[in-house]
């Protein structure tokens, strides 16, 4: 397979153009832009036939794909941080109304202060919004990630948006070598859309009833059975893919040099390739450290975690987005993987990287220092200590 | 004397809002989306923004709407509606429904104001309707922009200091004018045929198209269910309703007031929200400013 | 009906609700000065007065809430609000 030397935004929007949307809708956002961009070219040069609405906001955006999605088309739109934030009433519904949306959250830091650089504050923010979040290592993994999201998504058991999240700039806009998806191997893997509800006078259905006490926590616990369902989903979607792509980039989790670990980091998104290479440089040097890379982050794959750490003694969890008042998000999430179980290894939490903050080879030995130390609460970690020294 | 009176057929009289709906006896709003829907036929789709008529009719597991029906959320009922538009195309459906989105006037020309905007603005076919019953009535009726002055509503209070709402209706006919759509007009549900009329020639326009509808809610408006209709009827004939259309841009068509003029006091009086301007020497200055208002709208539109 | 996808609901299933238990005031059809202009049905924002014959009017009671909008606008007073006995 020939690889071509790409942006990353180019490449999604490739890759989303060969998923054969019907509808694409957006509001242009740093360091959104290019993906949209690019896909409005593709539609305006007539290479893919789809309608493209340029909207007033980002809440239109969203509830433009949820209308077109509600009447049978496949849609997708691209958004970040504030345009995120603007979204997420949206979003919410598109996953309570059960409609397989794919979006991109190209992952930046949320106002104030103001501040486009990457960090993962945005999509976490909507963990608990229905919709199935999946983040991305790189441009290869970003690009292929959107052709089996709209697979999951659509998929009649499953039937709840995706979301893609890649870092913003240090995916979107860094060219790296990508085996782009052909027309022809999209639509080998992924089927046309063929809803079993949607608006049509020929079966007049009504969509976004309001449900009281009676019937409200169920339309819940369909949702959250469903994601569980969906584990078994993306994990085999993913294998799917590894069949006809001979690419693997994980299922709901994937590991590097874990199997004999001792001490794992686990983080999600570009991270991850940072850290291979420190645990490279310490592998050579004789320390037995891994990494674990969360590509499902809801549903949260609690099993498969697990299963790949239980026999590791220190954790270190790497987060680029802090819960204001609490601390660490994921380094809880993975706490609680051990709860309840016979051993529990030492697990600390590390914040680092927020809003653009360079995150670099001493930053992750630093992470790794302290994660042997005992266990505390969570750090921050590359803290500029002139801007908070003393006073 | 009820021995003349038969019991109904079996056959509903078939209207596509059906019967059961949870809206307050009198409701206006609910016989203005009765009458929408039966002059739009059943070859529809249409998007619908949280508010009272959203709620009246889709309590799960049930529904009044014999049409495909989709509610999302408050404030974009337009956008929903421009992207189920655009599905129709993109999936080449577009001559199987005509696209009619709705909303409340908070829904419309408040918190959907940029929505609607968007979709005036994108030239989508679609025909919104605003079911004008001038206040946030799903709530417990709290002032919309298109709540009239010096109307009493519950942020709207009158007091010491206050004669009720402050400020001017909004002028949302004119506002989807300015966006150069092919059509806008005002109607009351007081006159049905006109209200088929409009519809009726609205979807036979392609493009994005502006209704608004004046329906009184006997709840907010604080008047009898039973004179809903001579309520709605006054609005219009003492000119604090203008009825018209506007073809690209141009008023082409008003329906007049009655001569000699009805004065603006027969139209409040029988409405509980505006109670207070009748309660005071000084609350005849008021409707003397509500008198001219009118009088402004019969100079700006011609109806007298 | 769907509830475990979007709690989508089937057209016109609102039928099922009984909203003429509301009703304090009930209209009476006489059907003796009716001269079929249809004003009862068209303004009946239940949507439960139909035609019988072309000037015989009646209701169902099932969904009539008793508003009085018919009275109110029959063309020829032919209808009557009584206090509805329960
Ligand atoms: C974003 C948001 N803000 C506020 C509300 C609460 N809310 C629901 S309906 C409504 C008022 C509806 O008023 P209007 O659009 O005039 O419709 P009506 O009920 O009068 O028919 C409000 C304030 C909401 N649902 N969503
Ligand atoms: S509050 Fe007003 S608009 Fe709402 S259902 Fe009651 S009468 Fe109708
Ligand atoms: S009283 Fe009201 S609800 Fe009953 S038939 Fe007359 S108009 Fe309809
Ligand atoms: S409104 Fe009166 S006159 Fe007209 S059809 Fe009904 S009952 Fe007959
Ligand atoms: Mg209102």
């Amino acid at each position: 397979m020939s690889t071509t030397f790409i942006e990353g935004s180019i490449a999604v929007a490739k890759t989303v153009g060969v998923c054969r949307p019907h509808v694409i809708s957006a509001y242009p956002i740093t360091p959104q832009t290019h993906i949209v961009e690019h896909l409005s070219e593709l539609v305006a040069d007539g290479e893919i036939k789809a309608e493209y609405v340029n909207v007033e906001s980002e809440h239109s955006a969203a509830s433009v794909v949820l209308g077109s999605s509600a009447t049978g088309a496949r849609t997708y739109t691209a958004t970040t941080s504030q345009g995120f934030l603007l979204m997420i009433e949206v979003l919410f519904n598109i996953a309570g109304m059960r409609l397989p949306v794919v979006m991109t959250c190209v992952n930046r830091a949320v106002s104030a202060p103001i501040n486009i650089w990457n960090d993962q504050q945005d999509s976490l923010t909507a963990r608990d919004s229905g919709w199935i979040q999946l983040y991305a290592e790189d441009n290869q993994e970003a690009s292929d990630m959107h052709l089996q999201a709209f697979k999951i998504a659509e998929n009649k058991d499953i039937m709840l948006p995706v979301m893609v999240c890649m870092d913003g700039f240090v995916l979107t806009h860094s060219f790296d070598p990508v085996e782009l998806i052909s027309q022809e191997q999209a639509d080998k893997f992924l089927p046309p859309f063929k809803p079993e509800y949607y608006l049509t006078p020929k079966n007049p259905l009504t969509l976004g009833t309001m449900v009281g006490p009676d019937g409200y926590m169920e339309t819940r616990y369909f949702i959250e059975k469903t994601m569980h369902a969906s584990l078994q989903v993306i994990s085999d979607v993913a294998a799917d893919f590894h069949n006809q792509f001979g690419r693997f980039q994980g299922g709901l989790i994937d590991t590097y040099k874990v199997e004999d670990a001792t001490l794992v980091l686990v983080a999600m998104g570009s991270i991850i390739g940072t850290i291979k290479d420190i645990v490279d440089e310490l592998r050579a040097k004789g320390q037995k450290v891994g990494v674990l890379k969360v590509r499902s982050y809801r549903p949260f794959p609690k099993d498969e975690i697990y299963k790949a750490l239980s026999h590791v003694k220190e954790i270190g969890v790497v987060e680029k987005a802090v819960s204001l008042g609490y601390g660490g998000i994921l380094v809880n999430e993975i706490k609680s993987v051990f709860y309840g179980k016979p051993k529990t290894p030492k697990i600390n939490g590390f914040i680092l990287g927020l809003g653009g903050r360079d995150i670099t080879a001493d930053t992750i030995h630093q992470v790794i220092k302290e994660t042997v130390k005992a266990a505390s609460e969570e750090k921050f970690v590359g803290l500029n200590e002139a801007l908070i020294g003393g006073k | 004397m009820s021995t003349t009176t038969l019991t109904a057929p079996k056959e509903q009289s078939c209207t596509l809002l059906a019967s059961g709906h949870t809206a307050c006896t009198g409701c206006g709003e609910a016989l203005a989306a009765k009458l929408v829907l039966g002059a739009a036929g059943s070859d529809i789709i249409v998007t619908d923004a949280t508010g009272c008529l959203e709620v009246f009719t889709t309590r799960f597991p049930q529904s009044s709407w014999e049409v495909p029906f989709i509610h999302s959320l408050f404030e974009n009922s337009a956008a929903v509606a421009s992207g189920v538009e655009v599905a129709l195309k993109a999936l080449g459906r577009q001559n199987e429904a005509k696209v009619i989105a709705q909303g409340g006037d908070g829904g419309t020309a408040d918190i959907g104001l940029q929505a609607l905007s968007g979709m005036l603005e994108r030239g989508h076919d679609i025909l919104y309707v605003c079911y004008d019953n001038e206040a946030y009535m799903n709530t417990g009726v709290q002032r919309s922009g298109l709540t009239p002055f010096d109307c009493m509503t519950t942020t709207s209070p009158c007091g010491e200091l206050s004669w009720g709402n402050k400020h001017n209706k909004k002028d949302m006919p004119s506002i989807a004018a300015a966006h150069g759509i092919p059509y806008v007009a005002t109607a009351s549900v007081a006159f049905p045929k006109d209200i088929e009329n409009k519809v009726k020639k609205a979807l036979s326009i392609t493009g994005p198209k502006y209704m608004q509808i004046h329906s009184p809610c006997p709840l907010g408006w604080r008047s009898n269910p039973q004179l809903t209709i001579k309520v709605a009827k006054l609005a219009v004939q003492t000119g604090l309703y203008p009825i018209f259309e506007m073809e690209n841009g141009k008023v082409t068509k008003v329906r007049k007031v009655t001569t000699p003029k009805t004065p603006v006091e027969e139209y409040l009086k029988i409405q509980g929200r505006f109670a207070h301007l009748f309660k005071s020497p000084k609350g005849k200055e008021e409707i003397q400013k509500i008198q001219e208002i009118a009088d402004r709208n019969v100079e700006k539109y011609g109806l007298a | 009906m769907r509830l475990d996808l979007g709690a989508i609901a089937k057209a016109g299933t609102s039928k099922a609700n009984q909203t003429g238990s509301w009703r304090n005031y009930k209209p009476i059809f006489h059907q003796v000065k009716c001269i079929g202009c249809g004003l009862c049905k068209i303004y009946c924002p239940e949507g439960c007065v139909t035609m019988i014959e072309k000037k015989k009017y009646t209701v169902d009671y099932t969904y009539c809430k008793g508003c009085g909008i018919c009275a109110e606008e029959c063309s020829s007073s032919d209808i009557e609000m009584i206090v509805e006995e329960k």
